[in-house]
């Protein structure tokens, strides 16, 4: 028997991520994504579409979250972008023959370097300023293309006929095309996102919306940080925004740079929980199970949603989700580090 | 010639209105850090009063202020000490996603009882009356009396913020609330005074607005970026500025309606824009770091 | 009578416990010092009197009031003063203004604009340019009438020192006795211990959230301060 001298016990440590939670999340996950790809073969029309629509929503949230809960900058003004993607993709597809689902990713890069220039002007502002600025440049881009008679002006544009027919022959295989692109789209911004936010630039993210000066004493270029999750945002963003108007075939400055986007995306985001992968999905799931009974009621259904949001803010600002978590350790994308102390024996 | 001094002469007038929805914008900012996104709906929410006062009374729209300048006073107290004071605070995103709640309440609210009809005030004959300069040069009377109370609204703020005993605690208050606190300053009511000034003044603009022109409930939001433009251009902490950043607006839309009606508010917006690059801080900043 | 009583005080920052059952009491027109080094909850102590650090206590009068779970606004109505640590003048104020302002809630009593330009004339000269303008020892002038003019009974003074140059340090604490004169009670909260034993009646001495002595200057010794001061 070894005899231990009780004044040199060694402490080590490591840092652990995943957390048993989320073992078992990975399990249900890909249950839950085996189904979803399997949903063409069985699934009805209007279900398809729902589940389309679900899937870009949902990468549309995750996109602000990740601007304003892990990037500090709260837009106003994404839907700039999602028309921006849209209208590029219109125009790469009818005039210079690109493929409509490779006009998706080719969009949102587009519109990624389009969104320097932008950044150059919104980033002039700070704070609140900086979020009503970028509503300003999704007006303007409104009003402009509305101007633009090429592109339909004010009524819009529909998208030719033989491009629909290149997505695939049958309508059903339209459809299918489509559902699968628009769940690859949100599983991808998903898994992106999660994996950024686990790198050491998502470290950095953190830092940076913790305290800014902080981060900056610690050598974190704070600038640099928030515009590449600006850059990368609106190309995420107008990817989506490609994806929603090829599911929509049709195109207007009024559907594309409505701000009713950013509400629906907001809401979601800010009732789900804010600055967590897991808020933006439960949010996503609440805002599609109550809009099928509610929508009818219109302006009370509105209100409802804008007062629910409200409440929230005030009671509980980490969301749904985060009422969760504080009574139940749950992580399912966990992207926190934590210390795990282990004692010598 | 005489066309373009026209167009000018108009964009000055209508940017005496733009200086007043600013203004309200401009002392929250200054006192609170927040920027209220349901102001622009708050505007249209005082049209909608005073067309029920009105109606309920018979008065014609400059008497109705006596009674939608205290109604609107008193919304703007409870709203900052009932809900916006909770949001205040280090963190921009409750004040934002909050207001950004209420806007959309207020929108629907007033969608549901007023319908999207659009609406008027009448103002008598006062509406279409001008006064003749020269040939093809005429100024109409009731924009130079929007433009005259936006200038008079500015002097007796600048008179109450360096004069008076609320105006120092005011900028006491958004200097250092914590030691303001000291003084025996409460500066939860200081904050709601602030927004009850605030919508007050915003019920002399949205009534003079909508005599000036219709409205619905769905018009908020855009008032709310001429407010919030014209602040920025004249340059923030600045009242004077806050002026001359409207009227500049003003002229802006009107010098681009005057090349084509569809570019008239894209116009304003370009040259927010225009200004934001060659002068981010303003035309008129004050020193103070915000 | 006491004008001050305070018996088992704990305050916390969130969940950081601050002050572990601080015990105190200051006889009307007393001077007490409050002396300890950095971070043992001197300035915690203060701001809990004054409103502004949430705590809670066995017994917290003043006066036969008691002040748990009052603002900040309502216990300077009542006749607490604090000059803030930092000094803590407006920007957009001027001196004169600063000084104003310290009447905010006018209270009655024999402090006016004229008196406090009576003990601190350099501030009558320079009473228009901004409060944020002038030397540190001027600004800690202005902090200190801009707490009188609210006619306190009890005036708290944070680091009063912190910063100054020794000549200046000086200047302001001669201040003090006039103010005492006048029958205000002073809580002095000091890094300088010098200073800090000079002026006052009795002193206490603050040791991580805890009080770990206390007594009459002339009765404690050196070793006796250090000790508490430092903790070993």
């Amino acid at each position: 028997m070894t005899e231990h001298n009780e004044n040199t016990s060694e402490i080590r440590y490591k840092v652990v991520r995943s957390t048993s939670a989320s073992q078992v999340g990975s399990m249900i996950g890909l249950i839950l994504l085996i189904t979803l790809v399997s949903l063409p073969y069985w699934g009805d029309r209007a279900t398809i579409r729902l589940f389309v629509e679900i899937f870009y929503i949902l990468a549309l949230a995750q996109m602000w979250n990740l601007l304003a809960g892990y990037g500090g900058l709260v837009s106003v003004g994404q839907q700039a972008f999602i028309g921006l993607g849209g209208y590029m993709l219109f125009i790469i597809t009818i005039n210079y023959g690109v493929g409509a689902i490779w006009a998706i990713p080719l969009s949102g890069i587009i519109c990624a370097l389009i969104s320097l220039p932008i950044a150059f002007l919104v980033f002039r502002l700070r704070g609140h300023y900086f979020a009503i600025g970028t509503w300003v440049v999704a007006e303007v881009f409104l009003l402009g293309f509305a101007q633009i008679s090429s592109l339909g002006g004010g009524s819009g544009k529909s998208l030719p006929i033989a491009i629909v027919k290149s997505i695939a022959d049958s309508r059903n295989g339209r459809d299918a095309a489509i559902y699968w692109t628009a769940l690859f789209v949100v599983v991808a911004t998903i898994t992106i996102i999660y994996l950024l936010l686990r790198s050491r630039h998502g470290l950095a993210l953190t830092a940076i919306r913790d305290s800014e000066e902080a981060s900056n004493s610690l050598g974190v270029d704070n600038f640099k940080a928030k515009l590449l999750v600006y850059i990368f945002a609106a190309f995420g963003t107008a990817a989506i925004g490609a994806l929603i108007f090829l599911t929509k075939l049709r195109i207007s400055p009024s559907a594309a740079f409505d701000i009713n986007w950013t509400t629906t995306v907001i809401f979601i985001v800010v009732i789900g929980g804010i600055g967590t992968i897991e808020g933006p999905i439960l949010g996503a799931i609440i805002y599609f199970l109550l809009r099928e009974p509610l929508s009818d009621f219109g302006t009370w259904y509105l209100i409802l949603l804008g007062a629910t949001a409200v409440i929230v803010m005030l009671k509980t600002p980490q969301g749904i989700w985060g009422i969760i978590t504080k009574h139940y350790d749950l992580r399912f994308f966990p992207v926190q580090r934590r210390l795990k102390l282990k004692s010598h024996e | 010639m005489i066309e373009w001094a026209n167009t000018i002469i108009q964009g000055v007038l209508t940017g005496g209105l733009y200086a007043m929805f600013a203004a309200g914008l401009a002392i929250i900012f200054g006192i609170m850090r927040l920027v209220n996104i349901t102001h622009g709906d708050l505007i249209v929410l005082a049209a909608f009063i005073a067309m029920v006062v009105i109606e309920a009374t018979g008065f014609n729209p400059f008497l109705c202020l006596i009674i939608v300048i205290p109604i609107m006073f008193a919304i703007g107290y409870m709203l900052q000490r009932g809900i916006l004071n909770y949001t205040l605070g280090d963190d921009l995103l409750p004040p934002l996603l909050v207001t950004f709640g209420l806007s959309i309440v207020i929108q629907n609210a007033l969608l549901e009882a007023f319908s999207a009809d659009s609406q008027r005030l009448k103002a008598g004959t006062i509406e279409t009356s001008s006064i003749q300069l020269t040939d093809g040069l005429s100024i109409g009377i009731f924009p130079l009396i929007t433009l005259i109370t936006a200038i008079l609204m500015i002097v007796g703020l600048q008179q109450l913020f360096s004069l008076t005993r609320l105006g120092r605690a005011f900028r006491a208050t958004s200097d250092d609330a914590t030691t303001a606190q000291l003084m025996g300053i409460n500066h939860k009511h200081i904050f709601g005074l602030a927004m009850g000034l605030a919508l007050a003044l915003v019920a002399i603009a949205g009534v003079l607005m909508a005599v000036r022109s219709n409205f619905d409930p769905s018009i908020g939001p855009t008032k709310l970026l001429y407010a919030f433009e014209a602040v920025i251009i004249g340059g923030l902490g600045s009242l004077w500025g806050t002026l001359i950043g409207g009227i500049i607006l003003g002229v802006a839309q009107n010098i681009g309606a005057q090349i084509d009606p569809g570019w008239q508010i894209l116009a304003g917006h370009i040259a927010f824009l225009i200004v934001l690059v060659i002068r981010p801080n303003g035309l008129f900043p004050r020193t103070r770091d915000d | 009578m006491n004008v001050l009583e305070i018996e088992n005080m704990t305050a916390f920052y969130d969940d950081f416990q601050a002050l572990f059952g601080i015990s105190l009491y200051i006889e009307k027109g007393e001077t007490i010092a409050a002396i300890g080094a950095n971070g043992a909850g001197k300035s915690t102590f203060l701001r809990s009197i004054t409103g502004l650090v949430k705590n809670n206590a066995d017994k917290f009068l003043y006066k036969d009031k008691t002040l748990t779970g009052k603002s900040a606004f309502d216990i300077v109505a009542l006749g607490i003063a604090m000059v803030p640590e930092g000094r803590r003048l407006f920007p957009s104020l001027s001196v004169e203004e600063n000084l104003i302002i310290g009447s905010h809630q006018r209270r009655s009593g024999n402090w006016t604009l004229e008196r406090v330009y009576q003990m601190f004339p350099k501030l009558e000269q320079r009473k228009n340019i901004s409060g944020t303008a002038l030397s540190g020892g001027e600004q800690q002038m202005v902090a200190i009438g801009r707490a009188l003019m609210s006619n306190p009974e009890i005036l708290l003074c944070d680091e009063l020192s912190l910063g100054l140059a020794p000549i200046i340090i000086k200047d302001i604490y001669t201040a003090l006795p006039l103010i005492k004169a006048e029958g205000v009670s002073l809580l002095v909260v000091e890094q300088d211990i010098n200073q800090a034993l000079a002026i006052a009646d009795r002193i206490y001495c603050l040791q991580e959230g805890q009080i770990s002595l206390s007594g009459k200057p002339n009765e404690l010794t050196k070793d006796q301060i250090a000790a508490a001061y430092f903790g070993r």
